[in-house]
């Protein structure tokens, strides 16, 4: 289970980043996270992957205390996720050879992994070379080669075209069904949070407060995109949004 | 080979053709013992190949050679590091005290403390070399945006990590655009510290043939100065091409 308990942020210049977020997820659990821009989401993000510390409040996994990088956490960021300079395979391959995995073992499950997300015959590209869909699926490929009982996703799709964000975010929500991993996705899209959260964490303009927790049961069907329930979800949503604003 | 790899080397041809032509052109129209022509000047190169200009090359390889992998060894790791706020404020100062002053006039400097030997050279090229090495590595380690640094942090990236896959590779490509301009400048600076003191290199080969009015010993030199500044621009290049492939 995360646990976020009246996190604040204030930057050391004296912006206010976020202010008393309190929420939980729990485990296996999805959990969208949605605010407009400039409101928190990504330092929130940082803050849950231990990197950044909070100026007030705590962050807790299963009851302990993130005060560095969780080993079963990976993150996976919109731009700056991929390194530009490193191959498809070296990119996979990265956390694995930081955590100092055999060379043996590291080949093993990059490849499985490549061959498994239609990756295989890419591997020595460089990210350019690549479309933006599939940056983001070795990006995925990446978080997953870790094996992380946790994925923090901070707008991993937002850059790509309408068709290509459907199809990785059916990928995603097939992903969470099977391996059972625990999510945290930060998004600005309304349907995306209610395709994918099974709970939906809502924010204030910055600083970003909780403004709304919004249960989402009818999800986790890739189906659920076309369902009654899923519209009335989004505008349950969007309506709890502007709200706020 | 790719068509345009073979293309690329074509281009060359012709811009060297071009360029021996303009000068056989002007030694034409100047008919000067001042500007001989090529081909004399080429007979010129074979018949000093035959007595020193070999070695006089390898001497003048061996000291700018040195003296830029001295530049580098030092002004890599101080560039990079000044990634840490602690060290930058403590290296910052420095070049910008130093880095403006045209480091040539410390030459009398550095012929008190080292002598007129070689050593002096070296040290005088390498100087100037690793101050335009050292502001561009440091522009650079400076600018890598922090979500890398974070995204690798994440993984459970340490220190040593940080500097292996983000901020070196970053810088590399950077380095390397400093590295050309030091490379001609190094080779000017090569001239000038061969031109004293010394009786060996094309410096000297080309000071002493022009004392003697030796032309196309002169010439003989210039040509290995170019063919030296050369060299070190095409090795530069291949390394260039292996390690930023992702450029
Ligand atoms: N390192 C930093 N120093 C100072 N201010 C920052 C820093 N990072 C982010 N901010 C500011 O904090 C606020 C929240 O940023 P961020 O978490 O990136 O928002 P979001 O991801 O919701 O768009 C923004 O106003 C941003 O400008
Ligand atoms: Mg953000």
């Amino acid at each position: 289970m995360i646990e976020a308990l009246n996190v604040s942020m204030v930057y050391p210049n004296g912006i206010k980043a976020l202010k008393n977020v309190t929420f939980s997820v729990e485990k296996g659990e999805s959990c969208s996270i949605i605010g407009p821009s400039g409101c928190g989401k990504t330092t929130l993000l940082f803050i849950f992957s231990g990197i950044l510390k909070p100026t007030n409040g705590r962050v807790l996994i299963d009851g302990k205390e993130v005060v560095s990088p969780p080993k079963n956490a990976a993150l996976i960021l919109q731009d700056f996720g991929l390194f530009p300079w490193k191959t498809v395979y070296e990119n996979v391959c990265l956390g694995l050879k930081i955590r100092k995995v055999n060379k043996k073992e590291q080949k093993k499950i990059v490849e499985s992994l490549l061959k498994n997300l239609g990756l295989m015959e890419f591997k020595n590209y460089y990210p350019k070379e690549l479309s933006g869909g599939m940056q983001q699926r070795v990006a995925i490929a990446r978080a997953l080669a870790l094996n992380p009982d946790i994925m923090l996703m901070d707008e991993p799709f937002s850059s790509l075209d309408a068709l290509t964000r459907e199809k990785l975010q059916n990928f995603l929500l097939e992903l969470q069904n099977r391996d059972n991993i625990t999510t945290i996705l930060v998004t600005h899209s309304i349907e995306e949070a209610v395709f994918l959260g099974r709970r939906i964490v809502i924010l204030s303009p910055r600083p970003g407060k909780v403004v709304k927790i919004v249960d989402n049961q009818g999800m986790g069907d890739v189906d659920y995109r076309n369902k009654r329930e899923f519209f009335e979800k989004c505008r349950e949503v969007r309506k709890s949004i502007s709200l706020a604003i | 080979m790719s068509r345009s790899e073979k293309k690329h080397k074509l281009s060359y041809l012709i811009a060297a053709f071009l360029l021996i032509l303009a000068w056989s052109v002007i030694s034409h129209l100047l008919n000067s013992p001042a500007v001989p022509s090529p081909h004399l000047v080429f007979l010129s190169f074979i018949q000093q190949l035959e007595r020193d200009l070999i070695t006089h090359f390898l001497i003048s390889a061996y000291r700018v050679v040195y003296s830029i992998l001295l530049a580098l060894s030092l002004a890599i790791p101080i560039g990079l590091t000044t990634h840490e706020k602690v060290v930058d404020s403590f290296v910052a100062p420095f070049i910008y005290l130093l880095y403006p002053i045209p480091h040539i006039v410390f030459l009398p400097l550095i012929v008190i403390f080292f002598g007129i030997g070689d050593l002096s050279k070296i040290i005088l090229i390498a100087m100037i070399v690793f101050f335009q090495v050292l502001v561009t590595t440091r522009d650079a380690a400076r600018s890598v945006n922090k979500y890398y640094i974070y995204s690798l942090l994440s993984l459970g990236a340490n220190k040593k990590d940080i500097y292996i896959h983000v901020i070196f590779p970053f810088a590399l490509p950077k380095i390397i655009t400093a590295m050309r301009i030091g490379i001609g400048t190094s080779i000017a600076v090569l001239f000038f510290a061969e031109s004293f003191a010394t009786t060996k290199g094309l410096g000297y080969l080309i000071m002493d043939s022009w004392s003697r009015a030796d032309y196309p010993s002169l010439y003989a030199g210039i040509v290995s100065m170019a063919i030296l500044g050369f060299i070190l621009y095409l090795i530069l290049e291949l390394v260039e091409r292996r390690v930023c492939k992702w450029m």
